[in-house]
């Protein structure tokens, strides 16, 4: 279960009032403010998601979690959608699922993911969703860009070989943890996550060494300094519970 | 039932996939009778056969000589294999890609050359295989039949690629294996 | 101060018999294309050397906004005789005064300027080149805040919504959206605290349409978001535009204190109950801030990303209240909508697409410049008769309309009817205006890939698809160009297309792949011949052949 700030994001939407549409020909009721995906989830129904981590708020920018709705032309973030009384909503058809492919294929190809010396192999969400998917291999060519380590943190380190620009961690820093110590730079293409004004993380003032952030990356962006890879496990059961103790319900879905 | 030739080569790769291929153990032996090996590394044939039913190829393109070869094995092959990581997103060859290739070589020959290497180093650069700018993907050059990911693939994966060539099918690799595996 | 209208008509006959006292009146065009060439210093030795002849009760100089003809400049307009005079320098001046009265100068008069002006249809630049943009008087005496005075004092609100919706007015800021439709979904809102919001932020290369009306007439975009505060409900309003557009900025800011100082803008206009008030915020050039959710981000200070839609803005908008947002042309065309009523302005145009539209014509044509003329006018009407055609006799290839998220309009759809649906139904856009003409020897693929290379500079990178597929269309352009690409490459670069159009998060990646599809659509032969044969049929790429 997850404590989306939704109420204040979403003042149109009323959790007292409740309706049923559909998922993939099954009959699901939600609350309105429930999103298709929380829904589909609750009912079993998996739909791969990457930028979504429960406790965190929305952004809708993966896109991997796109569904079809029956009547609709748009294909619709399953994470920012909000289901309608008798909403037909078809998560797995040939069409999303080919898309879905294709995006996960291109974030492969973005940066340089190079899983066999990766300290996320094995705990990766992106090698996960390589599977989830079926991508036995990338149909576009790799980008190969320039990017560093930075090992500046005494306990952390940062590469952005393998980031993938899903934002957990300036969410997780700035919502739960309170620091904002992360934060993006630059657009497109070169788009870059920064700890403090670009400075080494090591050097970021405002970071209080918490690990939060290094829990909610998916991939081997951000890892503990001394740990093997086997141990590179990320653990984030304290997300929902923070989020809950703490009510802060600030918006920033919009980052 | 004629036996099926398989042929096994690599290009940039460090042969773990082929040491991966003979954890097959005793895989190997129920193999034995169903399929021939008309040409790689395991065996002792100095050119590439005018046909292999099944071609698995380990590592990625890096130089004109991988970039030569690879066609003539696609021209010749039936069923071409991306085997492993390398072969199928240029993995570690691929690290180098970020780099001018005069700083690989200045790096590889004459930096961390023991002894030190006096002089430029343009001598030893003249005998090692001219290396492209980038280490790429086998199916970025020639059509490719099978994805085989892992960096090795496990035996289990190539033995379940194996049996399904062997009945006839195109497998199916999802799930039974990924990249790092 | 509160006006009623009397004081209007007041001001309006003060002014007007001002002019009319002038014999003779030269209009200098000070817009920005104009001043970047100088016609300031042209307007000011103008001045003086009226002054010199002690000509100043005689004839009149003054500074106007674009008169059309930019290439042209710096442009004058003499009012009297309807005759330009281009490339003015200073030396020319005590000639073109000299010559007033008598025969005009010659050698600086614009050779045939008939068609270009006589086919165009003036209500949004109506004004402009017309009256000084610096001052508030003229703008009242070209009948100037008359229609939010009859809407404050003689219309309702539902009035008002009534007329807008009737004229059937679409939003000039690129998809065409109904005018009346959404002004009537915020006015229906019930939150107290409202906002109007005029995107000015046109970044578009090649396009410089609100630009224009901001720099010649800045009064009639104020007005029309004071008409649109009152009819929604809001009584705050911004209007955002680029720091790029420094003149019209001031220009601005200017027309926004003259405005209330007199009461026109502030509190309880017109002695009426409505208050409205308009500040400035200035964007720092991103493509993307001109998406209005974007738009919003940036206004209120953070940083300049769409967000999925919806709830949309008319919703849920600025600090999370109702916001109306339009562009500067929509709200341009308000205030000549209220004083003539919806029902004149549905009377030009077409079924779907009414009034006029202002385009910036560039590229490859005899007159480049702003031009307005009235929806479903044929293209080739604009091109061959507005435009002058295509010069040094070439042969005419393509329309690019709508900039990066537009396409390209081959030969055979010339005789089309340019509107909202014509120009979507070829695969392109109306956009904001941008209309760039080619000849034979543009490169159709040359001008998809620098049209993407736009998009994937000015891409937000928030989402996945648009971040890198936009590089990775861009990379596969880049090798057709050079004659490296194979037919594979072809069938993965319209895969992408695709991909980024139907997955991106907002409209820059939705309409990214556009001039891609349109040229692959319609010069699919131009793609070939570069991956069959390594040949650039225009001779505009240098193919790997050639420069290795
Ligand atoms: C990438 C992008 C850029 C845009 N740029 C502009 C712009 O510069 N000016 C503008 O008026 N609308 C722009 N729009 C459209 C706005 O989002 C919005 O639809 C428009 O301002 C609404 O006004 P209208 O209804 O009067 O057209 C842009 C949209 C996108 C997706
Ligand atoms: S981050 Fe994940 S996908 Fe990327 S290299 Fe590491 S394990 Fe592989
Ligand atoms: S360790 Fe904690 S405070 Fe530091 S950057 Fe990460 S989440 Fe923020
Ligand atoms: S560092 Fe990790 S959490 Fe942060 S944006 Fe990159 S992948 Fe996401
Ligand atoms: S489509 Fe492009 S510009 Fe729009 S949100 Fe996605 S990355 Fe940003
Ligand atoms: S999980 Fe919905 S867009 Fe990323
Ligand atoms: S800027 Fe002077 S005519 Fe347009």
């Amino acid at each position: 279960m997850s404590h989306h700030p939704k109420g204040k994001l979403r003042t149109d939407l009323n959790p007292s009032r409740l309706l049923t549409f559909k998922i993939d020909d099954r009959d699901v009721s939600a609350r309105e403010d429930e999103s298709i995906l929380e829904v589909a989830r609750q009912n079993g129904i998996a739909i791969p998601t990457l930028c979504h981590l429960d406790g965190l708020s929305e952004r809708g920018a993966c896109r991997l979690c796109i569904v079809e709705v029956r009547g609709v032309a748009k294909l619709l973030p399953s994470c920012v959608t909000f289901p309608r009384q008798d909403m037909e909503v078809i998560t797995n058809s040939e069409r999303v699922v080919n898309y879905r492919k294709k995006i996960l294929e291109l974030l492969f190809t973005e940066r340089n993911h190079v899983c066999s010396v990766c300290v996320s192999n094995g705990h990766c969400e992106l090698q996960n969703l390589s599977v989830e998917l079926g991508v036995t291999h990338v149909r576009y060519n790799y980008l190969y860009p320039e990017h560093a380590v930075d090992a500046s943190h005494s306990r952390f380190s940062v590469d952005h070989n393998r980031c993938v620009l899903c934002l957990r961690c300036v969410r997780v820093c700035d919502e739960i943890e309170g620091a904002h110590t992360w934060d993006i730079m630059g657009r497109g293409i070169t788009s870059k996550v920064i700890t403090d004004l670009n400075q080494p993380w090591g050097t970021a003032e405002t970071c209080t060494g918490c690990g939060k952030c290094v829990q909610v990356c998916p991939t081997g962006a951000l890892s503990e300094k001394g740990k093997s890879v086997a141990e590179m496990i990320k653990r984030r059961q304290f997300l929902p519970y923070l989020q809950m103790m703490r009510g802060r319900q600030e918006e920033s879905w919009q980052k | 039932m004629a036996k099926i030739g398989l042929a096994t080569t690599w290009l940039d790769g460090c042969s773990g996939c082929h040491m991966s291929f003979l954890d097959l153990d005793e895989g190997l032996i129920a193999l034995a009778d169903k399929v021939e090996i008309v040409y790689g590394p395991l065996v002792d044939y100095k050119t590439f056969p005018e046909h292999a039913d099944v071609t698995l190829v380990e590592g990625a393109v890096s130089s004109e000589a991988d970039k030569k070869n690879i066609l003539n094995i696609r021209a010749r092959s039936g069923v071409l294999v991306s085997f492993g990581d390398c072969a199928v997103t240029a993995n570690v060859p691929g690290m180098r890609n970020r780099y001018p290739v005069e700083a690989v070589l200045q790096r590889g020959y004459v930096e961390n050359a023991e002894p030190p290497l006096a002089g430029s180093g343009e001598a030893a650069f003249q005998v090692v295989p001219q290396l492209c700018p980038h280490a790429r993907p086998v199916h970025e050059f020639v059509h490719v039949d099978v994805f085989l990911p892992g960096c090795p693939p496990p035996p289990e994966a190539i033995f379940y690629l194996l049996q399904e060539l062997l009945a006839g099918r195109i497998p199916d690799m999802r799930g039974r294996t990924r990249f790092g595996a | 101060m509160t006006l009623n209208i009397e004081d209007l008509h007041q001001i309006a006959k003060i002014e007007q018999d001002t002019q009319q006292g002038f014999q003779h009146r030269i209009n200098v065009c000070v817009a920005a294309g104009c001043l970047s060439c100088g016609s300031g210093v042209v307007k000011d030795a103008l001045a003086r050397e009226v002054g010199k002849r002690g000509l100043d009760n005689w004839c009149q100089v003054k500074g106007v906004g674009c008169l059309g003809l930019c290439t042209a400049g710096p442009l004058i307009a003499l009012e009297v005789g309807g005759r330009f005079y281009q490339g003015v320098k200073v030396a020319d001046v005590a000639d073109i005064v000299e010559a007033l009265g008598a025969s005009p100068v010659d050698r600086l008069l614009y050779p045939d300027d008939s068609a270009f002006f006589q086919r165009q249809l003036r209500i949004v630049t109506e004004n402009c080149g017309r009256i000084d943009p610096e001052r508030i008087e003229e703008y009242i005496a070209e009948s100037g805040y008359e229609g939010l005075y009859l809407a404050l004092t003689q219309m309702t609100r539902q009035e008002v919504l009534g007329q807008v919706t009737e004229s059937g007015l679409r939003g000039r800021g690129g998809a065409g959206f109904p005018t009346g439709l959404k002004w009537t979904t915020v006015a229906k809102t019930v939150d107290s605290t409202k906002f109007v919001i005029c995107n000015a932020d046109e970044g578009d290369p090649g396009a410089f349409m609100d630009r224009s009306v901001l720099e010649s007439d800045p009064h009639r975009v104020i007005e029309g978001m004071a008409v649109a505060g009152y009819a929604t409900g809001a009584s705050q309003g911004f209007i955002y535009v680029r720091a790029e557009y420094p003149l019209a900025v001031k220009r601005v800011r200017m027309a926004l204190s003259q405005a209330e100082r007199m009461g026109i803008l502030g509190n309880n206009i017109f002695n009426t109950n409505f208050s409205f008030n308009i500040k400035v915020r200035l964007g720092a050039g991103a493509f993307v801030c001109g998406e209005e959710t974007a738009l919003i981000a940036s206004i209120e200070g953070r940083m300049g990303r769409p967000r999925p839609r919806p709830p949309f803005p008319a919703e849920y908008g600025l600090w999370e209240h109702p916001t109306l947002i339009n562009n500067v042309e929509t709200f341009a065309n308000i205030p000549p909508i209220i004083r003539h009523g919806g029902k004149w302005f549905a009377g030009i145009g077409t079924e779907k697409s009414k009034g006029t539209k202002v385009f910036a014509l560039a590229g490859k044509i005899v007159n480049t410049g702003l031009i307005e003329v009235p929806m479903g006018m044929p293209l080739r009407e604009i091109v061959y008769e507005i435009g002058g055609g295509i010069p040094e006799g070439k042969r005419f290839k393509a329309v690019q309309t709508g900039g990066p998220s537009g396409g390209c309009i081959p030969q055979q759809f010339l005789d089309m009817p340019v509107d909202y649906d014509s120009l979507m139904q070829v695969g392109s856009i109306m956009g904001s205006g941008g209309m760039i003409v080619m000849d034979e020897s543009s490169c159709m693929v040359d001008v998809a890939k620098f049209f993407m290379e736009f998009c994937m500079s000015e891409s937000c990178g928030k989402c996945a698809p648009c971040r890198v597929g936009t590089r990775q269309i861009y990379d596969i352009l880049c090798k057709i160009t050079a004659g490296g690409a194979t037919t594979e490459d072809l069938a993965t670069l319209e895969d992408l297309c695709d991909l980024v159009k139907h997955t991106s998060l907002c409209g820059l990646g939705q309409s990214a792949p556009n001039p891609v599809l349109t040229t692959l659509n319609y010069f699919r032969d131009e793609y070939l011949a570069h991956i069959h044969d390594k040949k650039c049929l225009a001779g505009a790429c240098k193919t790997a052949k050639e420069v290795s």
